[in-house]
């Protein structure tokens, strides 16, 4: 089961509202290889995955529920202000006829979030070559993100995102060259 | 002005009382930021490096540690945790505000 801590993994502040970032920022939040994404996909593949690597999968997975939270914090925070006008100027127009301010698993053009973006295949190093890819994916999406904005505050917590992101990839890769070593082993024995 | 004189009127009130969402609040809180980033990083390691004496020997150290911090902060400011992982004064504090995006 999982237990919910109230807190973030990581403060998120913001300088200013900006409803624009807030929605250049939902692509981290319902995008393809973004937080949701990623959470699902790792505690989804866990089941079926060698015991050796069940618990960073566990692991990785739920640290992606922490960052969730603090994309939905930030989205929250740039549009808390706003008016249904200042949100049409953002380009929020359509998010908000059909969600007020409410966040929605949505990427950065308004496409809902879908299963489709992540794979299980039962094969363990197709599934670990996804999720680095995947971590690479969202590495890169957090930089083009801090590049969006000049808000100090919001880049701060972007970058500590973004470093996850190569920790993830390099743990995942680790997990790779774990599973290769056992199927070599078991093929001398 | 000088508040000190001991002669309000007003019912006594210590300046330190915590009010969750404040700057006191939001230092402590960081303190434990600080040391659950550690011990995310080391448990990550861990599961690929499960051999590593002197990681898993930091890992107990801060956990440790972590118990003390959270026990304090929760304390002062009511329970981080529900389910049972965290005590609660009277009235049942779990659902009082700030939650962590109105913090």
């Amino acid at each position: 089961m999982w237990i919910y801590e109230k807190k973030l993994q990581y403060p998120v502040k913001v300088s200013k509202c900006d409803p624009m970032m807030a929605k250049f920022l939902m692509e981290q939040y319902g995008g393809a290889d973004g937080e949701l994404s990623a959470a699902l996909r790792y505690l989804n593949q866990r089941y079926t995955i060698p015991d050796r690597v069940i618990g960073l999968l566990t692991d990785i997975g739920t640290e992606e529920f922490a960052h969730l939270e603090m994309i939905a914090t930030m989205v929250y925070k740039l549009t808390k202000d706003e008016n249904a006008r200042e949100m049409m100027a953002a380009g929020l127009g359509a998010h908000y006829a059909n969600h007020d301010k409410a966040l929605f698993y949505n990427n950065a053009a308004g496409v809902p979030w879908t299963a489709t973006y992540i794979q299980a295949k039962g094969d363990p190093i197709a599934d670990l070559y996804e999720d680095i890819a995947a971590e690479e994916k969202a590495r890169a999406t957090y930089q083009w993100l801090i590049d969006m904005t000049d808000d100090v505050d919001l880049q701060d917590s972007l970058k500590f995102l973004r470093e996850r992101e190569v920790v993830h990839s390099m743990r995942f890769r680790e997990a790779v060259e774990i599973i290769k070593a056992d199927r070599e082993q078991k093929k001398i024995f | 002005m000088d508040q000190s004189s001991g002669q309000s009127d007003r019912p006594q009130e210590s300046p330190q009382r915590p009010v969750a969402g404040d700057e006191a609040y939001r230092r402590q809180l960081e303190e434990i930021q600080k040391v659950d980033f550690v011990l995310v990083e080391l448990n990550l390691y861990l599961d690929t490096h499960p051999t590593d004496l002197q990681a898993l020997q930091q890992f107990n150290q801060l956990a440790q540690r972590r118990r003390q911090l959270a026990y304090d902060f929760e304390m002062r400011y009511g329970p981080m945790m529900h389910f049972g992982h965290s005590y609660s004064r009277f009235p049942w504090q779990w659902p009082e505000t700030p939650w962590p995006w109105q913090v």
